[in-house]
């Protein structure tokens, strides 16, 4: 139970591997966070036949920093309206939860340093993913308030947006990491990943590929990506909820934004994909790991990247019906036949006779679930003639157009 | 490395020399900011602040409840207070636009404060009585069982939340259920205005 670090009690060796580890993930993620800038630009411009960024270091490797030194020496503008206090607080409320919730992250098994065995990972909590959530429903914050404090309509419009957003798509992530939890029988990350041991035990194919589905979707919406990235809808909102922010604030916002990327593929690899699990090689056996974690890290990233090349944005009332409406729906459904083909196995009963019932209640469910939207859109299309009887046509327009206003 | 010697030997000292201190270390922290952020909550003049100042206090005693080994409740106290409730607050006031200083009125309740002050009394004298004399009903301070024994807290929570309290449990469910249900029937007026649940 728990990093086998903390078994023999604290000592000097420990606190420094601790402070080892610390640094070790905090530089680790600012290099990927570079990196992935690169290749995210690079790669956009390959599927977009353009060359990309080419001038800074070979193939143009150290744009980023070039980007990063610049803006570092931008002026700081403080709008005039803006709430200073909270205007300076959001941008490390947004990079604080980037930085954080990778702590949890396994990314290699059980090494030894200085006579001192210890895991892959900054952090093996109780709590374990129960974590990674409290840290993305803190992550709205820097986000909203950054909006808020900057004293201008569509930075607001924005952090409106990014709070029903991050708050909708919780529930969907929250239960797709509650299926990975089932399977595991264990909250933390460790254990999660150590019951994926063999391919068919990972859960991407053992809980069936919804959760896995799910949590890719909720989480790229969790972290304002394409093609969930209204918040800050550039042909909508300027910039949406960072556009009054320059210099330094802006760029820990967009570190925030790459960072929040590498973790949720992380979590993804680790949740769905068994985490640094692969063939076992007799040569340096405690490398290989890390590099199999690497690799499916990478394998998510490039889908991220391609997601944000091929996928137009959604619209407003399509985000909310994608999550309200199917996301949440199908990974309840999927959660409650995962536990009862779970409790049918422990109990010995007839498995077929579990899934059959299962899938008809689930139907009977999907059919009340569409019978209630019918109903309700049917109110709408049935109950407004009668309400025109009653009012002016002239206010009736004006509902209409300020509810397509709403939608949009 | 040789450097941070003496630095983390010094942390070390601090942290293993007498667990009590750290104990009280941590309790005198989490309750200074759960203390400050209650009063920000009441004393801020603009809403989203004293909203702000609410989160710092729920952190507070989210930071009280790790002290006390009780991971879970710390991390739902995070989750579903700070993450949730808290942005619904927010919510509402940036789009009822009430974020402004000037927009609270002056007392609209004429004497609220003293009223406000002698409920506050009484409601702390309550607290510290019943924080002494918990225990009348079942004999028992905790009555789920020791906090120590084999398993982690969450396995032991979910235990007794799915056996022996799954009634009071699911009937809270219910309740809220309820409760939601009856929110959406009021804010569900005319037909054609129904836009919030999008």
């Amino acid at each position: 139970m728990g990093d086998p670090l903390f078994v023999d009690g604290i000592d000097t060796a420990v606190v420094l591997i601790v402070l080892l580890k610390v640094i070790v993930v905090f530089v680790f993620l600012l290099v990927a966070v570079m990196l992935m800038v690169w290749f995210e630009r690079k790669v956009i411009s390959d599927m977009q036949s353009r060359i990309g960024p080419n001038r800074a270091g070979p193939w143009g490797i150290l744009q980023t920093l070039a980007d990063g030194t610049k803006l570092f020496f931008k002026e700081d503008l403080l709008p005039e309206l803006a709430d200073r206090r909270v205007f300076r607080l959001a941008p490390f409320l947004s990079i604080l939860p980037a930085f954080a919730s990778f702590a949890i992250v396994p990314i290699g098994g059980t090494i030894s340093i200085a006579g001192h065995k210890t895991f892959l990972q900054l952090a093996d909590p109780p709590i374990g993913v129960l974590f990674l959530l409290a840290m993305s429903s803190i992550a709205v914050y820097g986000v909203m308030l950054a909006g808020w404090s900057s004293g201008s309509k569509y930075p607001l419009l924005g952090s409106v947006r990014a709070s029903a957003q991050m708050v909708s798509y919780e529930a969907a992530m929250a239960l797709a990491v509650a299926a990975a939890v089932l399977s595991a029988g264990s909250l933390s990350t460790h254990d999660i990943v150590a019951a994926q041991d063999s391919l068919f035990r990972w859960n991407i194919f053992s809980l069936g590929v919804v959760p896995f589905v799910v949590f890719l979707i909720a989480a790229t919406a969790e972290a304002n990506r394409p093609p969930f990235d209204l918040v800050e809808a550039e042909q909508e909102l300027v910039g949406g909820f960072h556009t009054e922010y320059s210099s330094i604030r802006f760029a820990l916002f967009f570190l925030a934004e790459f960072m929040n990327t590498v973790t949720i593929s992380a979590m993804v690899v680790t949740l769905f994909l068994g985490g640094p699990n692969g063939p076992a090689i007799s040569f340096l056996p405690s490398l290989w790991p890390i590099v199999w974690f690497f690799l499916k890290l990478l394998v998510f990233l490039f889908i991220y990247v391609w997601l944000r090349a091929t996928l137009p944005r959604f619209r407003y009332d399509q985000l909310m019906d994608l999550g309200w409406k199917k996301l949440i729906p199908a990974s309840l459904f999927w959660l409650l036949l995962v536990a009862a083909l779970r409790i049918g196995r422990l109990e010995g009963w007839n498995l077929g006779f579990v899934l059959g019932g299962g899938v008809a209640v689930g139907a009977l469910g999907w059919w009340a679930l569409s019978a209630a939207l019918t109903l309700g859109q049917m109110d709408d299309a049935d109950l407004s003639p009668a309400a025109l009887g009653e009012v002016s046509l002239g206010e009736v327009s004006l509902g209409e157009v300020s509810r397509e206003d709403v939608n949009r | 490395m040789a450097m941070l010697g003496p630095v983390a030997h010094g942390l070390l000292l601090a942290a293993s020399t007498s667990t009590s201190k750290v104990d009280i270390a941590v309790f005198a922290a989490s309750a200074a900011i759960v203390l400050s952020g209650a009063l920000g909550v009441v004393l801020s003049r603009n809403p989203v602040h004293a909203a702000l100042m609410l989160v710092m206090t729920l952190f507070g005693i989210a930071v009280m409840f790790v002290a006390q080994d009780a991971h879970f409740l710390a991390a739902v106290q995070v989750i579903v207070y700070a993450g949730a409730i808290v942005v619904l607050f927010l919510f509402v006031i940036m789009l009822l636009g009430v974020d402004r200083e000037d927009a609270q009125a002056a007392e609209d309740l004429p004497g609220q404060r003293p009223i406000a002050i002698g409920l506050g009394i009484v409601a702390l004298a309550e607290l510290i009585i019943l924080g002494g004399t918990a225990n009348w009903a079942t004999g028992n301070l905790a009555t789920a069982g020791q906090a120590g024994g084999p398993g982690t807290n969450i396995e032991k929570l979910a235990r007794s939340i799915f056996t022996r309290y799954l009634l009071p449990f699911e009937i809270t469910s219910a309740l809220l259920v309820i409760a939601v249900v009856g929110a959406v029937v009021l804010a569900r007026r005319v037909p054609h205005e129904e836009t919030q649940g999008q």
